[in-house]
């Protein structure tokens, strides 16, 4: 394990302690000061990743071990382009402990030698690996404002304003975000797809082979294709929406660990 | 201050026992006054002083003996009068006669209800009054400016000296302070206030958000006005008869429509407030069938402030839709009152933590702080004069710039050497006084320390 990936361990759970502060306390120096701890470990995060491919020359989503940790790193960076765009300071406070959590499972798991495979082979692959994990990273991150939202709508429809109401913020801010990040998870997912489709069959010379974790591929993108569709054609937003973006990424998170379950 | 020679007998006695009487020589600060909690309005109504009023009242009481410093304040809930003073219980004395006679009132009408207040507790009530820790309403914005008002008419009479001007400066950082770090004034504690609140957490914003009026009444009114203040627009009232529709929809530069239309409006409107005389549910469950797929399930706040109600509660268990009727707004106020009452916990401790500090600094007023104060004062200065000079004079060696330097202390130390031996001098206290306090004036002291004293944010 190098410096840098011990390094961001630390900032990713730092930050994590000091999103949970700033709900807690609602001291905007604890929010800011995660903030920057989190941008902090996103780059040792990228310095680590860039290493590794100078030395293997490849990208580092091959094993289980390696696409966690680029999972962590596609959270993390996808929540700090969001805040850009959508001051959604309570998210951090999720994204932060999910993308510890990630690269901590990454960092136990042993990660294999993959043997370099022939060109065009690989160049998919990374193609395929890359984009799911960076569409994953947008749809959890969906999930993860879709469970802010129902915590949200469930003090405004009970009428009880418990310890969350004050610190959420506003069901349309967080329909917004959800809803942008599933504009950007979709695309990369069909992409992902698509090009998993497309190295299959250069490997095996057969796209398609009813195996079940093919079949999960095509219930989840179905799921989401559902999702926007009714989104777009009649507005479909609020709990059910949630829910299902929710479910959606479930069932994701199940074909992604049934990909590696060999 | 400056008005009262201190008799020569102070004087003795203070040379045979120092200790004792200087107890007896300094300076106190008392707050007299009543309030909401202490009188009823009976009272309050007739010891309450107009402007013209309070204009001959610090006129007449600052050339009291015993008074020194003086500031007096009334609001609709209190009149409080605070005073600097070598004697208290003659000043309050002093105070009370004045309002027998001032008000035409006998002493036993007011006096159960007035409270003195005495050096520490004197400071810690004015920080309480200012951060509004003291309030009917605790946490209302309104009383910081009222206080700005009385001590500026104070200033105006000349009547604030040395101590009142530092403790009413303190206040209002105090003030300040509790308001930005305790969530004291963040909930709504009105229900047309609430209601606004409880918008902007399901639209985010009230820009641009239609606003459908059906019936009339005050708290509705009032509610839609909130909501129009917030920028919320278009606005529609319905009304069941049509002309008080119309004069109500001129008042919000709105459209009226008839009572018929609901339903079409309906479709396009984001707000709702209800508060007809309907015996009966005005809007049930029914009406809603296909109307959130015409909308595109666009979010839906029904406001219901009739009493009986006229929105069915089943509509909340709709989705996308949000039923209020009067008494969850008054939960909310309720629940948002009893946190304010938390968050005034956390203000008292910012205040008990300023009183410290204003101790502190009222036992060093002496000479030693005031020469403390122009020292940093002029450094100050010095530094940042440097600083910029320095920023565009590239072309310097460091040796002239050392050089530079050294002038610059020199001609601080050479300008305030004079002064400072001036106010180390030893003279009456009341000549002391005076000149520290043209000396903090003169070189706006109080305002420089308080901005160097505060938390940087």
């Amino acid at each position: 394990m190098s410096v840098f990936f011990g390094l961001t361990m630390a900032c990713y759970l730092g930050s994590s302690l000091g999103y949970q502060a700033y709900i807690l306390f609602q001291k905007r120096t604890f929010y800011r000061v995660s903030n920057a701890v989190l941008l902090l470990g996103f780059l040792c995060h990228t310095g680590a990743v860039v290493i590794q491919y100078m030395e293997s020359g490849r990208l580092p989503v091959h094993s289980l071990h390696e696409t966690l940790s680029a999972f962590g790193w596609a959270v993390v960076g996808v929540f700090l382009l969001l805040q850009l765009r959508f001051h959604l300071m309570v998210l951090g406070a999720l994204v932060a402990p999910l993308a510890s959590l990630a690269v901590i499972i990454a960092s136990i798991l042993p990660s294999p030698q993959v043997q370099l495979a022939p060109f065009l082979e690989r160049l998919w692959r990374t193609v395929h690996m890359g984009t799911l994990v960076l569409g994953n990273a947008a749809l959890a991150i969906a999930c993860l404002v879709g469970i802010l939202y129902l915590i949200q709508e469930k003090a405004i429809k009970d009428k009880r304003r418990g310890f969350f109401f004050s610190r959420l913020p506003s069901l349309k801010l967080l329909d917004t975000t959800g809803y942008a990040s599933l504009v950007v998870g979709f695309p990369l997912l069909t992409f992902g797809i698509i090009s998993g489709v497309i190295y299959a069959q250069i490997v095996r010379r057969q796209f398609w082979t009813w195996d079940p974790r093919e079949i999960f591929a095509a219930i989840t993108w179905l799921v989401y294709a559902v999702l926007l569709h009714q989104r777009l054609a009649v507005g479909w937003r609020g709990r059910n929406a949630a829910m299902m973006t929710i479910a959606g990424f479930l069932i994701l998170l199940f074909t992604f660990f049934l990909y590696f379950a060999r | 201050m400056g008005r009262l020679r201190r008799p020569l007998t102070g004087a003795v006695s203070r040379w045979i026992l120092p200790d004792a009487n200087r107890m007896v020589e300094t300076r106190q600060i008392v707050a007299i006054g009543l309030n909401h909690k202490t009188a009823p309005v009976e009272v309050r109504e007739r010891l309450a002083f107009s402007k013209e009023d309070t204009a001959t009242v610090l006129e007449t009481m600052s050339q009291h003996a015993t008074v020194e410093e003086m500031a007096l304040f009334s609001t609709c809930n209190r009149v409080e009068f605070l005073v600097a003073s070598r004697e208290p219980s003659k000043a309050v004395e002093a105070i009370k006669d004045f309002l027998a006679t001032f008000k035409d009132t006998p002493r036993s009408v007011f006096e159960q209800a007035l409270y003195v207040h005495i050096g520490d507790d004197a400071v810690t009530h004015i920080f309480r009054v200012a951060a509004s820790l003291d309030s009917m309403v605790v946490g209302e914005a309104q009383i910081l400016g009222q206080i700005k008002d009385s001590y500026r008419e104070a200033c105006e009479h000349g009547t604030c000296g040395v101590i009142l001007n530092r403790l009413m400066h303190r206040s209002f950082s105090v003030a300040k302070r509790i308001r930005t770090e305790t969530g004291i004034g963040d909930h709504a504690v009105s229900i047309s206030y609430a209601a606004v609140e409880l918008g902007r957490k399901i639209f985010g914003e009230l820009d641009g958000k239609a606003v459908l009026l059906l019936g009339a009444g005050e708290m509705a009114e009032l509610a839609v006005e909130h909501l129009v203040n917030n920028r919320a627009r278009p606005i529609f009232v319905a009304n069941r008869t049509f002309e008080r529709g119309l004069e109500l929809a001129e008042r919000f530069k709105g459209t009226a429509i008839r009572f018929e239309e609901i339903s079409e409006y309906l479709k396009m409107v984001d707000i709702v407030i209800s508060s007809t005389g309907a015996p009966h549910y005005v809007l049930v469950k029914d009406d809603f069938k296909g109307l959130m797929r015409t909308r595109k399930n666009r979010p839906l706040f029904f406001i219901d402030i009739a009493v009986p109600r006229d929105i069915d509660p089943e509509i909340n268990r709709i989705s996308n839709v949000y039923v209020y009727d009067i008494d969850d707004l008054k939960n909310a106020i309720q629940e948002n009152i009893e946190e304010r009452k938390q968050e005034a916990v956390r203000g008292e401790r910012i205040v008990d933590e300023a009183v410290i500090q204003f101790r502190r600094w009222f036992h060093g007023l002496d000479v030693v702080p005031t020469i403390v104060g122009l020292r940093d004062k002029m450094e100050t200065i010095r530094r940042r004069e440097l600083k910029k000079t320095f920023g565009y004079l590239h072309a310097m060696s460091e040796e002239d710039k050392a050089a530079i330097e050294r002038l610059t202390a020199a001609l601080v130390n050479k300008i305030l050497h004079d002064p400072t031996v001036f106010l180390k001098q030893r003279g009456h206290d009341e000549q002391k006084s005076l000149c520290l306090d043209i000396t903090r004036r003169l070189f706006n002291l109080d305002a420089f320390e308080e901005k160097e004293l505060e938390p940087k944010e």
